[in-house]
Formats: structure tokens, sequence, C-alpha cells
């Protein structure tokens, strides 16, 4: 294995820049590192002034996501071996508006991730006397896939819908919405379907499933929006042949 | 409450197209247009064909066949130059010349097959 | 219904960074191999409208008398209409192999607590398409 790996990492800052652009760096190729070592690294021995963001180095912060090599990444969860013998092209998000080097601004998604109201909606409050709501482990399974999500965003660079469209609501949003309904617990259901069955809310999704690809914990964002798609077009057909009855 | 959204029932019409498509198309196209045309294989004469087309279960089936998977050409192409050529601002034309051939194709089938003799 | 004041966008004042907002290609969908198989995907959506068409101008054929229906067998014979069906062929095989796929994501099935595997699935189509394509080709070969 060689000694150094060649890093090119976007630089862009506002207030000198027009563009982003490229800047390359050095650094020691060691077996056990991730491309966050190595750009703390960079920050540490070389330059200062490279902004990125992390956190937890372990992958389950979902902070550190950035395009390696035109790929949606957790820069902690991504071999720097696995590119030797290199050059390896770190980038911010893709699809996300760029606020200084490798940090992109995330508002978009945090506005979209609430439309969806991602908490457990109740029609009818359950007393307190009747203790906890129970949940059998088939009732968990049903939802837990989606519920595994760290919001890193990486599904969001990687769907070309949501670069296009800024109307879509998106993959990360649309499986927490899924994780809601199917949740034993929630109620809401119907208060979610009038938000995500208009236009703007899932229908721009064309089943690319590079979301799936790109997601570090399994979530299938995918399959949620084609199972939501299913769910939307049965309640069309239900409530066009049964109109809603008031609450 | 919201507008009632049309989109649910273009997304099932396009599903159900695309089923159609995938199970009947392959095999179809490859017999009917490509194999008895060429000869590769003995195609039911005129006759037989005429008569099997005839039956109002096989008409029914073509008229599926040649009417539902239109509204999935139409939805899949309609996306497709949405995001493949970013001419979404198009949208009106391109709405009404995607699902309106469909429609207009749906019509034909359904003449032809009726007034079929 | 209260709604949230934020917008997506949050107004620029002399002290708040200027974002560089990268401009998405309309060739996109060749910078990637992947996203480029993707388009091929949503182009077999044409196979299959080349289908419908012709098979409409068979059932015209067929019923305008035999001599029509031959020339129409001629007029399918002829190189480019051969070119045109084996192209919509490969369309829409590709259509039916990528469905059949897709389908195991989008399809839950639950036997008690099991989830079915999505590769079940997917086998179980390609099961159902031979049946149905059989069934079909004995129609029409018998």
């Amino acid at each position: 294995m060689a000694e150094t790996i060649q890093l090119e990492v976007a630089r862009y800052s506002p207030e000198k820049d027009s563009a982003p652009s490229f800047q390359k760096y050095e650094v020691p190729l060691r077996k056990d590192w991730v491309v966050l070592d190595a750009l703390n690294y960079v920050k540490d021995q070389q330059d200062g002034s490279l902004t990125f963001r992390w956190s937890c180095r372990m992958g389950v912060c979902g902070s550190c996501g950035m395009m390696v090599n035109g790929e949606p990444k957790l820069t902690c969860a991504t071999f720097l071996s696995k590119y030797a013998p290199g050059p390896v092209r770190v980038e911010p998000l893709r699809y996300f508006p760029i606020v200084r080097d490798l940090v992109v601004e995330m508002s978009d998604f945090m506005t979209k991730f609430r439309k969806v109201k991602p908490w457990l909606i109740r029609k009818q409050e359950a007393p307190l006397s009747e203790g906890e709501f129970l949940q059998t482990p088939e009732q968990l399974e049903v939802y837990k896939p989606f519920s595994m999500c760290i919001n890193c965003t990486l599904c969001y660079a990687a769907c070309p819908v949501y670069g296009l469209d800024p109307f879509f609501i998106g993959p990360a949003a649309i499986a927490l919405a899924q994780r809601y309904n199917l949740d034993s617990r929630d109620q809401g259901a119907d208060e979610r379907m009038d938000i995500l069955s208009q236009h703007e809310g899932i229908w721009g999704c064309t089943f690319v499933g590079e979301c799936t690809k790109a997601c570090p914990k399994n979530v299938d964002p995918a399959g949620a929006i084609q199972q939501y798609k299913l769910a939307a077009a049965m309640n069309w057909f239900k409530t066009l042949l049964v109109p809603k009855a008031s609450p | 409450m919201a507008k009632r959204p049309i989109e649910p029932f273009l997304w099932t019409l396009f599903s159900g197209g695309g089923v159609i498509a995938a199970f009947f198309m392959p095999v179809l196209l490859f017999l009917l247009f490509f194999a008895f045309p060429l000869g590769l294989l003995h195609a039911p004469g005129y006759d037989a064909l005429h008569s099997l087309v005839a039956m109002p279960l096989v008409r029914l089936f073509l008229f599926v066949v040649c009417s539902l998977p239109l509204f999935h050409w139409a939805h899949r192409f309609r996306y497709t130059l949405y995001d493949g050529l970013q001419i979404k601002h198009l949208n009106e034309f391109i709405d009404l010349a995607c699902y309106g051939g469909a429609v207009v194709g749906t019509i034909l089938a359904g003449v032809m097959l009726w007034n079929f003799s | 219904m209260r709604t949230l004041p934020q917008p997506a966008t949050p107004p620029y004042t002399p002290y708040h960074p200027r974002w560089y907002r990268t401009h998405v290609s309309t060739y996109w969908w060749l910078h990637k191999w992947v996203y480029f198989r993707f388009v091929l995907r949503e182009l077999t959506s044409f196979g299959v409208a080349y289908f419908c068409v012709i098979t409409l101008f068979l059932i015209r054929a067929l019923s305008r008398g035999p001599e029509a229906y031959q020339a129409f067998q001629t007029r399918l014979a002829n190189p480019i209409c051969v070119i045109l069906t084996v192209i919509s062929l490969l369309l829409t095989l590709f259509h039916t192999t990528t469905w059949f796929s897709l389908s195991a994501h989008a399809m839950v099935i639950r036997v008690g607590s099991f989830r079915v595997p999505g590769i079940l699935i997917t086998a179980g189509n390609y099961a159902a398409w031979l049946v149905v394509s059989a069934i079909l080709a004995w129609f029409l070969l018998r």
C-alpha cells in the first residue's frame, strides 16, 4: 500500500469566491482511516480553514454526509483505502445550496421534514389510567426499518428528482411519514395523506431507486414511497366511492 | 379540505398499464409482429385469427391491452420530459399531448374493437 | 391552522453568506451510468406504445379482409419495420425485467410476522409471466 493518497476537496468561500474550486491535499494512507480522518488531518496539519460538519464519527448522527467520488457517503463510514491509489474527490452534498467548503444549507430538508408531521398523532387521547400503548414485536417490525433514519440526507443527494423539482418532499420525509402511518399507536394517516397526496408531495418520484442505494441505514425510502403511492391510490378510490364521513 | 388531486388516479393508470405491458406484451410482440410476418413460426391463417379476434372476450382483452398501457406511456413520458429535459414549465402542453394521445388511442381502440366484424 | 413562518430560503442581509447553488445540467442523466439506465428504463414506455399502435393497425387490417391482412403482413416484414419491432421487443423485455424487480420493493406481503423476501416476489412474477406467455402462445400457435 502506498504511503499517501491525494484528496481533491471542493473549496468555496462566499466572501472571496464566485464558484467552488478544488484544492489538492496529500494525506497519509492508513489502513484504518476513513475519509473523515483524512479531512480532520488536513484541518489539523495542513489547512485550518477547511470547513466541514461531523460529530459522532461512527455513523449514527448523520452529520458528515458528503459526495465522495460522486457518490453520497457518510465520510465517517467510508474507508480511505477503498479509493487507493486515489485521488479522492470530496464535494459537498449534491442538490443543496453550498454555504462554505463542504457545508450545505439544510433548511429546505428541515421544512419538508416538518410538513409530514413526523410525530404520533392521536384522534382520541387514551387516558393515563389505561397505561401505556402496547405493541407486539410483529407490529414493531412493520415500521421498524423506516424508523432507522438518521436524517443524513444522503438520499436527497442521490435523488435526481429532488434536484430538479423544488416541490418534491424527498425520500427521507416520505419514509418517515410512512413510519408513523404504519405505527399501530398512530391515528394520523388521513392528515398526512392530505398533505402528501398533493402533486407537490410524493408524485414527483419516478422510482429511480438511488435513495435506497445511498442509505447507510437500510431504510429503503424508495420502497416506502412506492408503498405510500399504493396506499394513496387506494385511498383515492375509497374516498371516491365512500366519501369521508365527518369526524 | 384541499382540492381532490388527480395524481393518484393517473398513477393507478400508469401502474395498471405497466403490469399489463409487463405480462402480455413481450410474447405478443414477438409472435404477432416478429415471428409470424418473418415466417419463423407457423402463423394462424387469416380466418383463424379473424375468428379469434371476433370473440367478445378476446376483444375485451385486446381493448385493455391497447388502452391502459397507452396511459402508462403517457404518464412515464410526461415525467421523462419533466426530469430528463427539464421542460416542466411547458407542463400544460406536455400533459395535454401525453394524456390526450392516450385518450385518443383508447377511443380508437374502443371504436375499432366494438365495430369489428 | 398555525403555519410555520420560516421560508425555505431565509432573506439575505449584509451579514448573510452568499450560498452557491449548483445548477443541475440538462444532461444530468448522462453523468452516471445508473442515471442513464434509469432514463432507458423510462423510455421503454415507447416500446409499450409501439405495441398498442401496431396492434390497432393489425385489428384494422383484420377487419378489412384477407388482402389487407396479407398486405399488412408484408409491410411488417419490411426491414425498417423489423428493426422497429426488434427495438420495441428489447424495450418491452427491459420493461418487464425492471418492473418485476421494482415490484419487490413496492409490495409488502407478510405471513404472520415474516415478510416475504423481495427475491421471492420477483421470482413469483417471472413464474406468472412464463405461464401467461405460454397460454397466449398456445392460443396463437395451435
